[in-house]
């Protein structure tokens, strides 16, 4: 075998014989699937939401009514009580008032005011009353709209990032420290063969981690690809090479497992949160957007998303394949240029 | 700076005033070494002389601070290339992957390399047969050795460098690295390794140099180290006297007098007749002999009166 094959099976090897690595490669995304999967699980009956009513007010009269409604559970509580659950977030609204009724609710708060609606439907409701406007209801989900659809490509994205710089990073650093890559550069290897062998394993690892998330994916969750294999594989070796690169990067210097630890938390960690894995990046403030959209993982995802949810092409990325390929080529450069072989 | 000339064919290393200096450590103050092509060469010294940082620097591994350095008539700065397949190291840390097997691991050596033996061949010369298929994490460190010993051999190289490979060998496990190394010479290969024990220095290297605080003290053959003392015996004794280098000077055919403490060495050609005279001068001022003993001398003598300390105290 030549030198470069050589030097790629050195890293499966001592890869896979590693017990400990496997699982954090390949059982961690699908725990995590499991996990949020059962926490996002499709209901298949809305819960109803639970409201409080305050005892010896004029809202008791509609206890009767509310309580016989689909969509809101009503809880008695004395007015102490309701006022503490209110402010604790545990019960979103608070019927009471002399007379007439009174809601007492947070308008800032989704839920309550998601309430203040269903509560005051169901008392005009019971109440008789009718709606100016009639407006009929087609409560079927279409596959792909749910949050697990739009959760499982970040969750390929995340697991690109973080086996990218974690493998690369640790393989390397660890015969950094044990002076096996000074050993190593004591013969006439080629130091170019060396990095590019860290990448081919990387790629050959790809092959046993993302496609398990995929179908599983896919076999619980019912999650599919609405554009095309073929795009979604661009992208991901893409996203891997991207990783790889600045998986080098940030181990080019370390000189200890915990050092580069370290880089690649702080290097992972803005990612983690600002590149729209859990929750869409849009929340964040509209001047911070130039920043979060350069981001390798930003761009991963979207590219992610967008074969994955709204099945567009390959031309339509090259946006964000381009800020990949842009983050590559100066992580490899870089790395290149500043490695510690010693 | 010395003038530059290439070295000839019969030199296989060769280098002139090498400095290197860490922090406030000088590791090697202007070393000179010449290593003819077959020949083994070896660096004796104790914890800390610079023996490996002169090696590395030979080896192309680290930069010295001022100095030259040429390699079968190469340098690293222009040849690296042309010299790196030519070499065969041997690191006083090796520490290879851990859950590569030895077959493995000679297979990745050797992909380096344009020629040498092949895998299974060294497998065997290095006598790791039962191993090939044990990972190098199960191995003993006398196996291990032999193992980084056989990745240094897999490029079947001209010049091979060996940093202390016997130290924490049991006596068997050295025995078997000598033998390897003896073999390698024979083939015509040139050694330049370093070592803390005076018996593997006399041993295998034909020539050695004595290191001390990164400095050469000095370099010649076993038998010209110990010629320098100028007697081939030395006599040990401790007495009650408080006996003065001078007088002791005096005695017959005593070249050398190291003092230390109570304990006085005297190095002689003659010790049938420094002994007697030494009796005598005890008895005349009255002392008493409280211990005598004398031998052969060997290179611990030599580096004892260069350096005022035991090489080893192991
Ligand atoms: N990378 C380094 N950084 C700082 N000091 C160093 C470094 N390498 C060597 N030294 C210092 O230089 C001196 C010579 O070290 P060197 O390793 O060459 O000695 P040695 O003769 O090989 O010792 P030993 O027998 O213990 O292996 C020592 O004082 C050592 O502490
Ligand atoms: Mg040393």
């Amino acid at each position: 075998m030549s030198a470069l094959q050589e030097l790629v099976a050195m890293r499966i090897r001592t890869f896979i014989r590693e017990p400990e690595a496997l699982f954090w490669t390949f059982g961690f995304p699908i725990l995590l699937a499991i996990g949020l999967g059962l926490a996002f699980r499709e209901e298949t009956e809305p819960t109803p939401v639970p409201v409080a009513i305050e005892i010896g007010t004029a809202a008791e009269h509609y206890l009767d009514a509310l309580s016989a409604a689909p969509e809101v559970e009503p809880i008695l509580l004395d007015r102490a009580a309701a006022e503490q659950a209110l402010r604790t977030g545990e019960i979103p609204l608070v019927l009471a008032g002399t007379g007439s009724v009174l809601f007492r609710y947070d308008p800032a708060r989704p839920e309550s005011r998601q309430a203040r609606l269903l509560t005051d439907f169901a008392i005009q409701r019971a109440a008789g009353g009718t709606r100016p406007v009639e407006i009929a209801e087609d409560p079927e989900r279409l596959p792909g709209g749910r949050y697990i659809d739009w959760l499982i490509p970040g969750l390929i994205g995340l697991n690109l990032m973080s086996t990218g710089m974690w493998g690369i990073g640790f393989g390397i650093v660890h015969m950094r420290q044990k002076k096996q890559l000074k050993r190593l550069i004591a013969t006439p290897m080629r130091r170019t063969d060396f990095l590019l062998a860290q990448i081919l394993a990387r790629l050959a690892f790809l092959l046993f981690e993302v496609p398990p998330i995929i179908l599983f994916a896919w076999l619980v969750f019912k999650v599919e690809i609405s554009g095309s294999l073929l795009a979604l594989l661009v992208v991901i070796m893409v996203g891997a090479f991207t990783f790889a690169g600045l998986g080098l990067l940030a181990s080019s210097r370390a000189r200890t497992v915990e050092g580069a630890s370290g880089i690649n938390n702080l290097v992972m960690l803005p990612m983690f949160v600002l590149s729209g894995v859990f929750f869409s990046a849009s929340r964040f403030p509209d001047a911070m957007q130039p920043i979060i959209n350069v981001l390798p993982l930003t761009a991963l995802n979207d590219a992610l998303r967008a074969v994955y949810n709204e099945g567009l092409p390959i031309g339509a990325l090259s946006g964000e394949l381009a800020i990949l390929a842009v983050w590559t080529v100066l992580s490899f450069g870089l790395a290149l240029k500043f490695y510690r072989w010693q | 700076m010395t003038e530059h000339r290439p070295a000839g064919d019969g030199v296989a290393i060769r280098c002139r005033g090498l400095h290197k200096r860490f922090g406030n450590t000088i590791a090697v103050d202007s070393v000179d070494l010449d290593v003819a092509r077959g020949e083994c060469f070896g660096l004796l010294g104790s914890n800390g002389a610079g023996k490996t940082t002169t090696i590395e620097i030979l080896e192309g591994l680290q930069e010295p601070d001022a100095g030259e350095v040429e390699i079968l008539g190469l340098r690293w700065d222009r040849d690296e290339s042309e010299l790196r397949p030519r070499l065969g190291i041997q690191l006083q840390e090796t520490e290879l992957p851990e859950r590569l097997t030895v077959e493995e691991t000679l297979r990745l050596f050797r992909s380096v390399y344009p020629t040498g033996p092949r895998v299974d061949q060294l497998v065997d010369y290095v006598e790791l047969g039962e191993k090939r298929s044990d990972q190098v994490r199960v191995l003993s460190g006398g196996q291990r050795q032999r193992l980084s010993l056989a990745c240094a051999l897999v490029g079947d190289p001209d010049i091979l460098f060996l940093d202390e490979p016997t130290t924490g060998l049991d006596p068997q496990s050295r025995r078997h690295i000598w033998d390897l190394c003896r073999d390698f010479r024979t083939r015509g290969g040139t050694i330049l390794m370093s070592t803390h024990f005076m018996d593997e220095a006399e041993r295998l290297a034909d020539r050695l140099a004595i290191m001390d605080h990164g400095s050469v003290l000095v370099a010649g053959t076993t038998r010209e180290l110990i010629a320098s003392l100028g007697g081939d015996h030395v006599v040990e004794f401790n007495s009650t006297l408080e006996l003065g280098s001078d007088e002791l000077g005096h005695l017959p055919a005593v070249t050398r007098v190291d003092n230390a403490g109570a304990h006085q060495r005297l190095a002689t050609r003659e010790p049938h007749r420094t002994i007697p005279a030494l009796y005598r001068l005890i008895d005349r001022r009255q002392g008493e002999l409280t211990a005598l003993n004398t031998h052969h001398a060997t290179l611990d003598d030599v580096f004892l009166s260069l350096t005022g300390r035991q090489l080893r105290d192991d």
